[in-house]
């Protein structure tokens, strides 16, 4: 099933293109592996797809994104993010406690009970794998955790939420090999049930936990296949030439 | 001077000799104040009305006028200043009739006091037929201060780290929600500290309510917010300069309770800020 259709997408920011004609699908249950230098539009891509892009006041777009076979630009902003959730490049809890990072989605969306908060907030925990470090200590502000956790705790926030599909956007940039490791056993997990778009710097991240792989470069979408295709024969000179660590 | 350890020495004395400059003459008024007025204080002083034209008695009529003017005076400046800061921080777009829009207000804070008297007595006292009252008081002090208020509850606004509002969006928030559960909880205590300026100016200010309510002998408490009334800083400038023969006592005890009341609007809202600072971890 197709949960993302991306036609013809150009971008621009001012006068800089950043991204050029990109077409192509994100299947569900999938984890889509974007890599690409640094300024390829990498980031640029994700946040078009729960539409971050247009609070810049030069931005610009031609082109079709369909979420669920509906025009994203049509949708209801928030009813799109709720959807489509994302997880930044550097932990970024909010100045509250634990439970209410996590309870911060579904009071927006109007829940007041207690007893179901705290469910939501357990499940929300453990699937993604933070709750047995934390639950006695749910009060205590979300700055007191670790990086690792904090990124964790990230995705607790947006599962509490139940999108469809959650956005990484360079996730463990900031994180210990070990919380790495943690991180993408994290990932590899939510793959049952959510569909993942990741964009990461790390090379070897997106061959070990990538479904497919989509090569960005200067803006324009190089080539996208299976992982284990994009990194034994790619197609492209220069995606050989990235995975190698010629450039970027 | 080539030595980098006397140029600091030479350094920190002239700096710490700048900061004594503004210490003594703050600590001296406060010490002179309280010596002199503190004789004058007494129950009857401060729950009699005056008598003997104002050369006797006491000053709680122009207490409870100072009290009421800045009551009025906040309450209506709060709410708009506030207003106003959140649409020109989190909506209003950055172009030209914005920053016009901003630097007004800024410039607006530079306008002397006597101005908005004049002013408020054109439009509420004359215009509106507010006639002297407490609402033409409080409105012209809510103007005065709404500059204040925009300004500071503005730049706490901004303080906001804006990562937290696009994960807030993120998140499926609106724009207001954002503001509401995010925006405004984080910067409660830079806005506390724009109303304790506030305040504090409003309490003080002598031009403003000259022309606009003050009474110059009134020894009974306003029956509605259309009637005169006394306040403090008027009352001192009377027994003061227009009356003879006060005694030295009442008038430092007058300058006395305003210094207090100020200070302990001041003392109230710095509690409720280092509550809310205590909570802010970033």
């Amino acid at each position: 099933m197709v949960k993302f259709d991306i036609k013809n997408l150009n971008i621009w920011f001012g006068g800089v293109h950043a991204l050029k004609n990109i077409t192509l699908q994100i299947q569900a249950n999938e984890i889509l592996t974007i890599i690409g230098p640094a300024n390829s539009g990498k980031t640029t891509f994700l946040r078009m797809l729960n539409r971050l892009n247009e609070l810049q006041s030069n931005f610009r777009m031609q082109g079709v994104v369909e979420f669920n076979k509906q025009d994203i630009m049509k949708m209801d902003k928030e009813k799109l993010r709720c959807q489509v959730g994302m997880v930044f490049a550097l932990p970024t809890p909010l100045p509250l406690s634990i439970f209410d990072n996590i309870a911060y989605g579904p009071r927006l969306k109007g829940i007041r009970n207690m007893a179901k908060l705290k469910e939501k907030v357990e499940v929300a925990l453990k699937r993604a794998y933070l709750w047995d470090e934390v639950k006695d200590r749910l009060g205590i502000s979300a700055f007191n955790l670790s990086g690792g956790q904090q990124q964790r705790l990230c995705i607790a926030r947006v599962l509490a939420v139940e999108p469809e599909v959650i956005l990484f956007d360079e996730p463990c940039s900031g994180l210990d090999p070990i919380s790495t490791a943690k991180m993408e056993e994290t990932m590899l997990k939510l793959k049952e049930n959510y569909t993942l778009v990741l964009v990461t710097n790390n090379v070897k991240q997106a061959a070990r936990i990538g479904d497919r792989t989509a090569f960005f470069l200067n803006g324009e979408l190089i080539e996208m296949d299976k992982t284990e295709k994009i990194f034994t024969t790619p197609s492209d000179t220069r995606t050989d030439d990235y995975i190698r660590g010629k450039f970027g | 001077m080539k030595n980098p350890k006397i140029t600091e020495k030479v350094a920190f004395f002239f700096l710490f000799l700048a900061t004594l400059l503004i210490v003594v003459p703050v600590g001296l008024i406060v010490i002179i104040i309280i010596r002199k007025g503190l004789p004058a204080i007494n129950w009857k002083f401060l729950t009699d009305i005056p008598r003997e034209g104002m050369r006797q008695g006491g000053i709680f009529p122009a207490i409870v006028g100072t009290l009421y003017l800045v009551l009025g005076a906040i309450s209506f400046a709060l709410p708009i200043g506030l207003m106003s800061a959140i649409y020109l921080s989190e909506y209003a777009k950055d172009n030209f009739f914005s920053r016009l829009i901003k630097l007004a207000i800024v410039n607006l804070a530079g306008v002397p006091s006597v101005v908005y008297g004049l002013f408020g007595l054109a439009l509420f006292v004359v215009f509106f037929k507010f006639g002297a009252s407490i609402l033409s008081g409080s409105l012209t002090l809510g103007i005065m201060i709404l500059p204040i208020i925009i300004t500071a509850s503005r730049e706490a606004l901004e303080s906001v780290p804006y990562h937290f509002r696009e994960v807030s969006w993120s998140l499926g928030a609106s724009k207001w929600q954002t503001i509401r559960y995010l925006v405004l909880p984080n910067a409660i205590s830079g806005i506390l500290t724009g109303i304790i300026l506030g305040l504090g100016r409003a309490a003080g200010e002598t031009a403003p309510i000259l022309f606009t309510v003050a009474a110059f002998y009134l020894p009974q408490l306003p029956k509605s917010i259309f009637d005169q009334v006394m306040a403090l800083p008027y009352h001192l400038y009377v027994i003061s300069t227009q009356v003879p023969n006060v005694e030295e006592k009442l008038r430092y005890g007058t300058a006395l309770v305003l210094l207090m009341i100020v200070l302990f609007m001041n003392l109230v809202a710095i509690i409720i800020r280092y509550k809310f600072r205590k909570k802010k971890k970033w």
